[in-house]
């Protein structure tokens, strides 16, 4: 990064500026809104505060605890089904069919409702940090962007490269998909809505999380290309190395909370009111890192770094082969979203707001929040080296998770035995742990050499006491 | 065995078992046997989940699915002399004796074994605890030597590949910086 001060530099109005300083502010298109407009959403606003206020009535006077037009929580109604179901004598091998899809087609239209605006989402929020516009021409708002890029890659033509496996080449765009929908299956979306609620919940989450591997290793080698497999090979090996740091700090998790089951975790976290990222940040920071290596975005996208190589793995597939391996990457983001909330941000609880507000839409809005941080992960950093990667897993993360993990043993052997509150223990903790962390991670970094002190950089715009973003750009332009 | 889900779950899984374990022998090249060698070890996962064992199925996958199938991949591609086609070999006389004595030891050991089976309202009633917490106490119990014994094995099997790679001088260069 040079020190050159940016230079105001005479720009001609091109009709993108010329967009952006027209645009209009938050009141004049709030006051440039259609009458007709302005008296459906007022009676629609009305409406929604009416039903909010009989559902608060109702929850306040108690009638609504299981109720099947309980809201708060969506397995209720399920629940109520079935019992109905049972009761009018249906065979209970097809009420756990009509159970089962039901909640399955909940899961997957979750994730099929993500794969329609996720691409839009991500280009736009990734435009705002590079003070673009992003996709805007198709549709309201570039909405039905994705749609179009959908429709793009159906019809383009498929090309199957000469040699390929003709055997193995069809399996991993459908097998990568895989782990990206299994996962959704034991998370907890509020205290009774829970799909798949097994006693080995965080085993299920890593065992299926390492087919994924396996799929980028068979694309990488069936279609018989020398760069796809090198793609392939440095992406496997990163994976494989990143599941370590991965289920080190899924352990530390479990020897506190005592509990393998996602359902119990989250309950843990709810009833002592504390997040994991608070009692071990040390587990969070690797597995948040971690996580982005497995599911290759960046910083850790060596599968598919645009700038070096093609795309990878995946560089001879087309059409919508390639759109399939495209889209599981925003499918695996908002999954590991879900377990990263789940496991370190609480879950579905909420410090107690979850008896008012449906816990599904907190779960929902913490999802939000940790993709919105991967999407500026993405829009910050750079990207790692391979052999810098490697290094950062073997010799930086496995070790000091490692240690945390047999801090964290020593410190629930003592959440076990000590009498005094729990706010106190667990607050004693995280004070342990931080402390812990911040020295560990001092004394390693410097013995690995990584030295952040010595590149202290101040990037110029926040220098001069401006803020950052499109008001800054705009300002350098205007002067 | 009368409920129809688990006869036909049991049925359709073992057959898929079978059928693709056979289809590893007779593929014609090693990355479709370990294809199939994949699908096997999912088929018996999904065979110990209908037998209610969780644990033992994640662990099915997860170690076999999932490491023991990417290490075979590593170790096809890694090594540039082995031919990639699945064709005679000359331990197949031997691979066939050692298949049958295990299939006869396995047989052995389920003739011999009391099953404790439940029909009808026993198997109605019988409740299937989660077996976590079970195979953790019998681990680290009574079995607690054969787990140490295990684990001592895998710490020399790590030493032993940090060995193998280890550059014989002394390398100054200590990753992090590049």
């Amino acid at each position: 990064m040079s020190d050159q001060p940016l230079q105001p530099l005479p720009r001609p109005a091109t009709p993108m500026l010329r967009q952006i300083q027209d645009r209009p502010g938050v009141k004049e298109m709030a006051l440039g809104v259609p009458t007709p407009a302005k008296v459906v959403g007022a009676i629609l606003a009305l409406g929604g505060a009416a039903v909010m206020a009989f559902i608060g009535f109702l929850v306040v006077d108690g009638q609504l605890d299981g109720e099947w037009y309980d809201i708060r929580d969506l397995g209720n109604a399920t629940a109520n089904l079935r019992d109905w179901l049972n009761d009018e004598g249906v065979d209970h091998r097809i009420v756990w069919i009509i159970m089962g899809t039901i909640g399955g087609l909940g899961i997957m239209s979750v994730l099929g409702g993500w794969l329609l605006i996720g691409s839009w989402v991500e280009r736009r929020v990734l435009a705002k940090f590079q003070i673009r516009m992003g996709p805007n021409r198709t549709g309201p708002f570039g909405l039905l962007q994705p749609i179009a890029d959908a429709v793009k890659l159906m019809t383009k033509e498929i090309v199957i490269p000469r040699g390929a496996d003709r055997f193995l080449y069809f399996i991993p765009p459908v097998l990568i998909f895989v782990p990206a929908m299994l996962g959704w299956a034991p998370i907890p979306w509020a205290p009774n809505m829970n799909y798949l609620d097994i006693e080995v919940g965080v085993l299920y989450v890593i065992a299926v999380s390492s087919i994924g591997v396996l799929a980028v290793f068979l694309a990488g080698w069936s279609s018989n290309n020398h760069y796809s497999l090198l793609g392939a090979m440095r992406t496997v090996a990163m994976m494989v190395s990143y599941e370590i740091p991965i289920s080190l700090s899924l352990l530390s998790v479990v020897l506190l909370t005592g509990s393998l089951s996602l359902s119990e975790i989250v309950a843990w976290q709810g009833t002592y009111n504390a997040w994991m990222i608070v009692l071990i940040p040390f587990a969070a920071f690797a597995f948040l890192f971690a996580s982005t290596a497995e599911i290759n975005r960046t910083p850790n996208d060596i599968g598919e770094a645009e700038s070096e190589i093609v795309a990878g793995f995946y560089t001879e597939y087309s059409g919508m082969k390639a759109g399939l391996f495209m889209g599981v990457e925003l499918g695996h983001a908002i999954l590991v979203g879900a377990l990263m909330s789940t496991f370190f941000l609480g879950g579905y609880t909420m410090f107690g707001i979850e008896e008012w507000v449906p816990p599904y839409l907190i779960l929902a809005t913490k999802i939000a929040a940790v993709y919105f941080l991967f999407v500026w992960l993405r829009g910050t950093l750079p990207r790692f080296r391979l052999d810098q990667l490697m290094s950062f897993a073997w010799k930086f993360l496995i070790p000091i998770g490692i240690l945390q993990a047999f801090i964290v043993a020593i410190e629930s052997s003592v959440f076990a035995r000590v009498e005094s509150p729990a706010l106190i223990t667990l607050g004693a903790f995280a004070v342990v742990n931080l402390a812990v962390t911040v020295v560990i991670v001092r004394f390693w970094a410097d013995r690995l050499g990584y030295s952040p002190a010595q590149h202290r950089t101040v990037p110029k715009l926040i220098a001069d006491g401006t803020l950052g973003g499109l008001k800054a750009a705009q300002k350098i332009r205007s002067t | 065995m009368d409920s129809t889900g688990i006869v036909i779950g049991f049925w359709v899984l073992s057959g898929l078992s079978v059928v693709s374990a056979l289809l590893v022998l007779l593929a014609r090249n090693l990355l479709h046997s370990l294809v199939f060698l994949v699908v096997t070890f999912l088929a018996m996962a999904g065979l110990f989940i209908t037998l209610s064992a969780d644990f033992i199925a994640v662990a099915q996958i997860l170690i076999y699915a999932g490491s023991i199938s990417v290490l075979m991949v590593f170790a096809v591609m890694l090594t540039p002399l082995a031919s990639r086609d699945n064709g005679n070999s000359i331990y197949l006389l031997p691979g066939l004796l050692g298949g049958l004595g295990i299939a006869a030891l396995v047989g052995f050991v389920a003739l011999d074994t009391d099953w404790a089976e439940r029909t009808g309202d026993g198997l109605a009633a019988t409740d299937f605890p989660g077996t976590v917490n079970v195979i953790g106490d019998l681990l680290l119990g009574r079995y607690v030597l054969a787990f140490e014994i295990a684990s001592v094995l895998l710490l020399f099997a790590l030493l032993g590949a940090i060995l193998l790679v280890q550059d014989r001088r002394r390398d100054t260069n200590d990753g992090g910086e590049g």
